[in-house]
């Protein structure tokens, strides 16, 4: 039986990578097919991006690539994957000026792009669209660009739930059709999943609703490795209070990056520099991880502000200066009553990005022949901290690079489609259909509910061998509630039904994080042991997941490096 | 008509329900009220912890960047992130110039980004 849908390369997500992929997928000659669960260019982490875009153009200051490398590394704590990371060093300045001749309209000053100052880089390297667009600006500009090319085909509201491997290679896919609740198979000579991170599972998050593993789990169960899984990044100032509507948590960023800003306790004092790293008032350098187990810490010692985090204050910064630099964003704080001159904010960490993902190689290939990952779904490449700015670049370059190799793997190639191989996921989907019991109540939306919060309290920033035993158990507790195929259906706008795979996939991930987190005992970048406080040098390895048979199991493998010489900056002028 | 008692904890909300050939009823919730709170909060919340069937879209969840919640809110179309509740009830229901799916979900979708045409267009 032939499948619904034919195309040479499947991509699976709609955000910053996924787009890119498909555009360079299209222009090496690939017919392609773009999907999201959530609409086009509307869903994933891309489009929420507020600021910072790391790229070595060299614009305003010398700069050259293997100096942000340089950043990365040592932002990674030893444990970047250095070929990943050399890639998306190099290639940056590439896809950078790719989207200013795509009109992206990075903010400029002079003749020159502007580039700012963020936490961990030694010059001003990253590009931006005012005011806080970067996100939607990126977006915008890869769909118009989707929209040009006559061999990408799209479709929104697809939830993909299996990716079809037969004689040990990739075949295509089978989804959901949200709007009806039936199955869709596509046959696929390649398939690039670039459907984001985790961020999801944790209760404080700054995730689109998408963001619940499906790239990882969609990798696993068609036998590709996961690396790094444990290291989850807290972005150490989400904001907290009080209830701000219409803006994005991560907001504070930008202000500290043109701004600076105090942060500040309960107490009203400064208190990063005692976590040793000395940031300067107004100046805002410390590293995302250094910063968020201060809070962390401050906040344990009964020194918190009243919501649970810590004050970030700009009441020494005139308005002039304030609307100067942020324009209409100082109106639409006014409509949620914030006046950043009367008093500070209350912020504190909140899930953001994952470190972890799919294991692949420079081609972005994983070890299943034709199945590719792109963007923040890979991993690797920013080790056990990634530094700021580098998760647009990420899923420009991987996005550009999955596209392009998958379209010279597919192209020309033999369809491999069985139906055969496709019928267990097909059946996941119309079985449900023929089950008379109907959940009523809560249902999974509220099991999510519960793994955020396991996932806040035991698997957040700081863990210990107790906690994560405990939630190892009410996670595989959860695994098995939820049986193997979706209770019920909607039929029309079948949320339920997407809700069930959902939850599969981020309970499989969720176990993946606490066997890495339980193998590492030390203290590296992200991953904090309250039992294990320090680092271990003999842990500079990376943990590799693989799904079989007997379930998830965690094999440490040696680190991959890469060999560069740093080019001296007068050189590169 | 019905006596309206105020309390400063609870928010209500009457929600439209049902599909394009069902006779819409307005179904009533009570949810959790917090300060600030928005539509939208509510209704994750209904569907957290009251009704998980209950249709509704959005995505990016806080930040009006992906533009998938709109509905009317008092017959006035609105984010329903952006809108803020009160202790006073209100009805929300789904676009009226839009193909309705079922209870608060409308086929805003391009036509060219939906998974229909991309099924037609392989059956010729």
């Amino acid at each position: 039986m032939t499948a619904d849908v034919v195309t040479d390369v499947l991509v699976v997500g709609a955000g910053g990578a996924g787009m890119y992929a498909a555009i360079a997928a299209a222009r090496n000659g690939a017919d392609v097919v773009l999907v999201d669960k959530s609409l086009i260019g509307r869903g994933g982490a891309t489009i929420m991006a507020q600021m910072t875009v790391a790229a070595a153009v060299g614009e305003q200051e010398a700069d050259h690539w293997t100096h942000h490398l340089q950043d990365t590394l040592e932002a990674g704590r030893g444990l970047c994957n250095g070929e990943l990371a050399a890639i998306l060093c190099e290639e940056a300045p590439i896809r950078i000026r790719e989207m200013e001749d795509w009109k992206v309209g990075w903010a400029r000053e002079g003749n020159h792009l502007k580039q700012v100052m963020a936490p961990g880089h030694q010059i001003p390297r990253c590009v931006y669209a005012d005011f806080l667009n970067t996100g939607p600006a990126v977006a915008k500009t890869l769909r118009t660009q989707i929209g040009r090319a006559d061999n990408i085909r799209r479709a929104g509201e697809l939830t993909i739930t299996s990716v079809v491997v037969e004689g040990g290679r990739v075949v295509g896919a089978v989804g959901l059709d949200v709007e009806t609740g039936a199955a869709v198979t596509i046959d696929a000579k390649a398939v690039i999943l670039a459907a984001g991170g985790l961020t999801r599972l944790y209760r404080r998050n700054s995730a689109s609703v998408n963001m619940g593993g499906d790239s990882y789990a969609l990798a696993l169960r068609a036998g590709a490795e996961l690396v790094d899984m444990e290291f989850v990044q807290f972005f150490p100032i989400g904001h907290l209070a009080p209830r701000m509507v219409g803006m994005d948590p991560i907001m504070w960023d930008p202000f500290r990056y043109k701004l600076g800003g105090r942060l500040l306790n309960g107490k009203g004092e400064e208190f990063v520099q005692n976590y040793g790293h000395a940031e300067v008032t107004d100046k805002y350098t410390a590293p995302r991880d250094v910063v968020s187990f201060a809070i962390l810490q401050e906040v344990a010692a009964g020194r918190g502000s009243p919501a649970g985090g810590a004050y970030l204050s700009f009441e020494h910064i005139p308005e002039a200066e304030l609307r100067a630099a942020f324009g209409p964003v100082i109106d639409r704080l006014a409509d949620n009553g914030i006046d950043l001159t009367k008093r500070g904010i209350e912020v504190s960490p909140i899930a953001h990005y994952h470190m972890g993902g799919v294991r692949v190689d420079a081609q972005m290939e994983t070890a299943v022949p034709g199945l590719y990952a792109a963007g923040e779904a890979v991993g690797g490449a920013n080790g056990a901290n990634r530094l700021s700015g580098n998760a647009i670049p990420e899923a420009f370059v991987f996005g550009e690079r999955a596209g392009r190799f998958a379209a010279a793997q597919a192209v020309g190639q033999e369809s491999g489609w069985s139906a055969a191989a496709a019928a267990a996921a097909l059946d996941e989907i119309s079985s449900s259909l023929d089950v008379s019991a109907t959940h009523s109540g809560a249902g999974l939306s509220g099991m999510l509910v519960e793994l955020q919060e396991l996932m806040w309290e035991d698997v957040g920033l700081l863990r210990t061998a107790a906690q994560l035993e405990r939630a190892l158990a009410r996670i595989r507790e959860m695994r098995a509630e939820i049986g193997d195929h979706p209770a019920d259906s909607d039929h029309r706008f079948a949320l339920s039904m997407q809700d069930w795979f959902d939850m599969r996939n981020s309970l499989l991930c969720a176990e993946a994080i606490v066997l890495g987190a339980q193998r590492r005992t030390e203290s590296r970048g992200a991953h904090q042991r309250a039992d294990f406080p320090l680092t271990d040098p003999a842990q500079a390895h990376n943990l590799v997941t693989r799904l079989d048979t007997a379930g998830l199991t965690v094999t440490q493998v040696p680190l991959v490096s890469h060999d560069f010489e740093l080019v001296p900056l007068e050189a590169a002028e | 008509m019905t006596q309206q008692t105020v309390n400063p904890e609870v928010a209500r909300l009457r929600v439209q329900r049902g599909g394009p050939n069902d006779d819409p009823i307005l179904e009533e919730f009570e949810v959790p009220y917090r300060e600030g709170m928005s539509v939208l909060d509510a209704l994750i919340w209904i569907r957290a912890n009251t009704d998980s069937s209950l249709a509704i879209r959005y995505s990016c969840t806080n930040a009006n960047t992906c533009k998938e919640c709109m509905v009317k809110v008092e017959g006035k179309t609105v984010y329903a992130c952006t809108e803020r509740l009160g202790t006073v009830p209100v009805t929300v229901g789904p676009l009226t110039n839009k193909r309705l799916l079922r209870d608060l979900v409308t086929d805003i979708v391009p036509p060219k980004e939906k998974l229909s045409a991309l099924l037609g267009r392989d059956a010729d």
